[in-house]
């Protein structure tokens, strides 16, 4: 039907002139939001001070939520853990005794490890922990995948920060208030995590596909050289992620694309660990460092692990 | 003999609930996305603007389109969308539900469903394109199941709101 000719509310000057205003000020609102979102997509960090505020006041109530999911959940492992205890305990004693060759096997290796550093005299691992913390909750209704946690600029933190569990890599810092923290998942699409493959060193690139799944690109051209149930780690290669630590594997291989699952499952996690920035170029004296302008891959990788590692595109 | 009040006192908290449910009842929706789930796709619909669209088809002379704005920021705040994505999609859907209502001669039940099923479409999609201008890779794929249950969450949203306006007009 077409629209009646006037949008008059009545014979009220003050309703017509009201119902006007309205409009003026929703039509001005969509432009300012507008102007808000285009800085937003041009400055990602803009008006981080409001942002960090709103992730702080909220953090409360997402923590003390969470607490009780986790009861929950635990409780109904417990009754289960109590009803095969026998097998469980079984299970175990094997365990234990079959890891316990391999943290002998390990430590040694660790040992090795130290004494060729030495050698090599390359400063050792960059292993600076920031913070401990819980992850508490992550966006679920957007085609991002940011992840809170419960530790700010208070503790620390500070935006690029890579974030690890004992099980792998999460993610890193893009947001900060004084006691909560946003995580970009490395599930996100958004974001691209260098990786090797443990197998034989094959560099990689890890992106997020949004759905909790990662795409494995091959830097190289030809045939695919993955298999279902690789491991990748992260190679360090450009920074921000330190060398070696647990990222992907692999699950399922197609023609011209590999699908990998990240190692770590921020669902089942109770502590992130908050790493400094990775930055190989620090280690080395400015001098040895390459200018600017020269070609990037001609510059030696400052750490033995980057060997047969490209660098970043 | 029934009165509708017995004291002041009772006039002005039902004068608040008629006033102030309805908003009230976004901005917990908004709050639903502290809820401390982690999950790894986007799968479950955006509550806040479920509701949102359910009381503006419900009542469509209770709200001008500014009302959306503040709402939006809030939202964006708590969900941690860039600021500025919910208060334009939702100030500008509103405009657009105007724009609609002065068209259509009447809406049922069916029509409230179809017209919110597309705004929620564009919604999907915009928050999804959004995201792509953020630099994000995904697929529009992802995206789907969010969609199909959105669409399918609606009438469930557009029911409690109902029952809530029942409550909030009760004498």
């Amino acid at each position: 039907m077409a629209p009646p000719k006037t949008r008059r509310p009545g014979f009220s000057r003050r309703a017509q002139y009201g119902l006007f205003l309205g409009y003026v000020l929703a039509v001005g609102g969509v432009l300012l939001a507008v102007l808000l979102l285009v800085i937003a997509v041009v400055d990602p960090r803009g008006f981080s001070a409001l942002r960090g505020a709103a992730l702080d006041a909220t953090l409360p109530i997402t923590s003390a939520g969470r607490s009780v999911v986790r009861f929950v959940t635990g409780s109904g492992s417990a009754v289960r853990y109590y009803f095969r205890a026998a097998a469980q305990n079984d299970e175990l004693k094997r365990e234990v005794e079959r890891n316990r060759h391999e943290l002998i096997e390990a430590r040694a290796i660790r040992f090795e490890n130290a004494r060729l550093r030495q050698l090599l005299k390359l400063s050792g691992e960059l292993k600076d922990d920031v913070a401990t913390a819980r992850i508490v909750n992550s966006t679920f209704d957007s085609s991002r995948r940011l992840a809170t946690i419960a530790a700010g600029s208070s503790d620390g933190v500070k935006v690029g920060q890579p974030v690890r569990a004992p099980e792998g890599l999460i993610g890193r810092i893009v947001e900060t208030g004084r006691y909560a923290s946003r995580v970009l998942l490395i599930t996100d699409g958004a974001s691209n995590v260098p990786v090797r493959l443990v197998r034989d060193g094959t560099p990689a690139m890890a992106t997020g596909r949004g759905d909790g799944t990662l795409d494995i690109k091959t830097l190289e051209l030809g045939k695919n050289p993955f298999r279902k149930g690789d491991i990748f780690v992260t190679s360090g290669t450009g920074g921000i992620f330190g060398p070696n630590i647990p990222a992907a594997i692999v699950v399922q291989v197609g023609r011209d694309e590999t699908i990998a699952r990240p190692l770590a499952d921020p669902s089942r996690i109770d502590f992130a660990i908050i790493q400094s920035i990775y930055m190989p170029s620090a280690e080395t004296p400015l001098n040895q460092a390459p200018a600017p302008n020269s070609d990037a891959l001609q510059a030696p990788p400052p750490e033995p692990e980057a060997n047969g590692a490209a660098p970043a595109p | 003999m029934s009165r509708i009040a017995f004291n002041k006192a009772e006039v002005r908290r039902k004068h608040l609930r008629r006033e102030y449910v309805p908003i009230v009842s976004t901005i917990l929706a908004s709050l639903l996305a502290l809820l401390p789930i982690i999950v790894s796709s986007p799968v479950i619909p955006d509550f806040a603007f479920l509701m949102l669209i359910a009381w503006r088809l419900l009542r469509p002379e209770m709200w001008g389109p500014i009302v959306a704005l503040p709402l939006g920021l809030f939202n964006d705040l708590v969900a941690g969308h860039p600021l500025g994505q919910s208060m334009a999609l939702w100030t500008f859907l509103f405009i657009l539900f105007d724009i609609i209502d002065s068209r259509v001669l009447f809406r049922d039940y069916w029509m409230d469903w179809l017209i919110a099923s597309f705004a929620i479409a564009g919604y999907v999609f915009a928050d999804w394109y959004i995201g792509r201008l953020m630099g994000s890779t995904a697929a529009f794929t992802v995206m789907l199941p969010q969609l199909a249950a959105s669409i399918l969450a609606f009438p469930v949203v557009a029911r409690f709101v109902l029952m809530l306006d029942r409550w909030r007009l009760a004498r």
